[in-house]
């Protein structure tokens, strides 16, 4: 009787030219200590980059810390590349200064949900624990 | 090596998931191999029979570990010279090793910070992956996740993981060549571990040589390891007969002494294969594993056959007169095939 030991899996990447990582950091030790295996890729990553580490890494989940600014095009940028592939059921979501109007235009393009500033780290957890709990991957 | 097809939602219990998933692995497909790891990591049903159809197919990888302590720079080394055999022309996978926090379960895995320069090479994969239940410092799954990219085709299999005491042997358990990496700043290690060094490595690097002390701690090294030569490496037999460790150093964020660290690897892989110390090395591993599968699938069988009520039960009928204590404890061990537990062993 082997049991199985399904973890989830987030990639937390920073892409763009922005070199503060603080935030990404925090998240990074909230997955951990919510029980999630959270692999760090650090600064300045690409979107194909990013997307190559989620392939490999078959992670359920890639949250991405954005402060540049450069939401609009980054984020609907990896959730493409995801889906080229094969990785559409994966969950990209993120954080950082992203106004409410773009948010919900990124959520009608399939991004999940995205935090602000000032957000309690728990929101994030629980939100990515509902997200798994109800996707296809929590069977496959 | 595109991946096109996805690793798709279907799940991967049934038979013909599992084929699929391993004729696509054995293509080479990337994106199949790293489905096929997180079955074998997560011990999903039918992880064996996926472990059966990808792995061996007479592949055969050289498998080198780097351990060390934290800091000594092992993901950079492990980079530098992935590096290296891509240059010449060879395909690397990777595997690197971080501990599961005890307390949440979760796990930072941030080898990759470390490996940008590979990160978009299609001749390279790198899978990180946690501890997990396992004590020590490796993964109860690496062997099958290294077999699983042996099946997949790369020729090349570094395993990253730290080491502080016991947990090098486990390291060179799973490998055929260990480095272990330290800094200049080791002096106090090296004393402490002594005439133990050699049983722990088959190459040493000084690595962040550029840093005072360098010269003086691969001394030390040279010393403690003629000292501790005498006896027979950490594999016993299955070490190459003759074999002095190497002492180097090396800058790894510069590639400065990476080429002659690929080199002495090369060379104890040579020296393991002329000797047929390579083919012992196997064979005590595949020994280990079997021996750690065996005995999983008995206790699974005593917790079914004599979990929940068993022995209670069978220890009424003893008291009741029914059984003597003999007859009881035989039927217990005759009750269900030891086989029948695992939905696939």
């Amino acid at each position: 009787m082997t049991t199985s030991h399904r973890r989830i899996r987030v990639l937390v990447a920073k892409p763009g030219l922005d070199g503060h990582d603080r935030g990404a950091r925090v998240i990074v030790s909230a997955f951990r200590d919510a029980g999630f295996e959270v692999v760090y890729t650090g600064l300045h990553q690409t979107p194909e980059a990013i997307v190559e580490a989620a392939l490999q890494e078959d992670a359920d989940v890639v949250a991405l810390s954005i402060l540049s600014g450069a939401h609009m095009t980054l984020l609907p940028r990896v959730k493409a590349l995801l889906v080229d592939a094969g990785l559409g059921d994966v969950l990209v979501t993120g954080g950082g200064i992203i106004p409410e109007e773009d948010a919900e235009a990124l959520h009608a393009a399939g991004i999940g949900r995205l935090f602000g500033p000032g957000t309690r780290t728990g929101d994030a957890v629980a939100y990515i624990r509902d997200w798994f709990a109800s996707s296809a991957r929590a069977s496959a | 090596m595109a991946a096109v097809a996805g690793p798709g939602a279907a799940a991967m219990s049934d038979p013909e998931g599992i084929r699929s998933l391993a004729e696509r692995c054995g293509a080479g497909e990337r994106a199949a191999l790293a489905r096929a790891i997180s079955v074998v990591e997560d011990r999903r049903p039918g992880f064996r029979k996926l472990l059966a159809r990808v792995a061996g197919r007479g592949r055969r990888a050289h498998r080198t570990g780097i351990t060390g302590p934290p800091g000594a720079g092992k993901s950079t080394l492990a980079a530098a010279l992935a590096g290296h055999w891509r240059r010449d022309g060879e395909e690397v996978a990777i595997v690197a090793v971080d501990p599961t926090s005890p307390r949440s379960g979760g796990a930072l895995l941030g080898d990759r910070v470390r490996m940008a320069p590979l990160q978009l090479d299609r001749g390279v994969f790198i899978r990180s992956m946690a501890t997990r239940g396992a004590g020590g410092g490796l993964a109860e799954a690496v062997h099958d996740v290294i077999d699983l990219m042996e099946g997949s085709g790369f020729g090349r299999i570094l395993l990253e993981t730290v080491g502080v005491g016991q947990t090098e042997l486990g390291v060179a358990a799973a490998a055929d060549t260990v480095v272990l990496a330290l800094t200049p700043e080791a002096g106090d290690e090296v004393q402490a571990m002594k005439a133990g060094l050699a049983e722990v490595a088959d190459i040493f690097v000084v690595n962040k040589a550029d840093r005072p002390g360098a010269r003086a701690l691969a001394r030390q090294l040279r010393d403690a390891v003629g000292l501790g030569r005498r006896r027979a490496g950490h594999g016993g037999d299955s070490t190459a007969p003759g074999w002095v460790p190497p002492v180097l150093t090396a800058v790894a964020t510069t590639d400065e002494g990476i080429d002659a660290v690929a080199d002495a690897i090369e060379e104890h892989r040579r020296s393991l294969a002329g000797s047929g110390a390579l083919e012992a090395r196997r064979i005590t591993r595949a020994e280990a594993r079997i021996r750690a599968e065996v005995r999983a699938a008995l206790e699974a069988h005593l917790g079914r056959v004599a979990g929940g009520d068993g022995f209670r039960e069978a220890a009424r009928n003893v008291a009741g007169g029914g059984a003597t204590v003999y007859e009881a404890a035989r039927r217990l061990l005759a009750g269900g095939s030891i086989l029948s537990g695992g939905e696939d062993r």
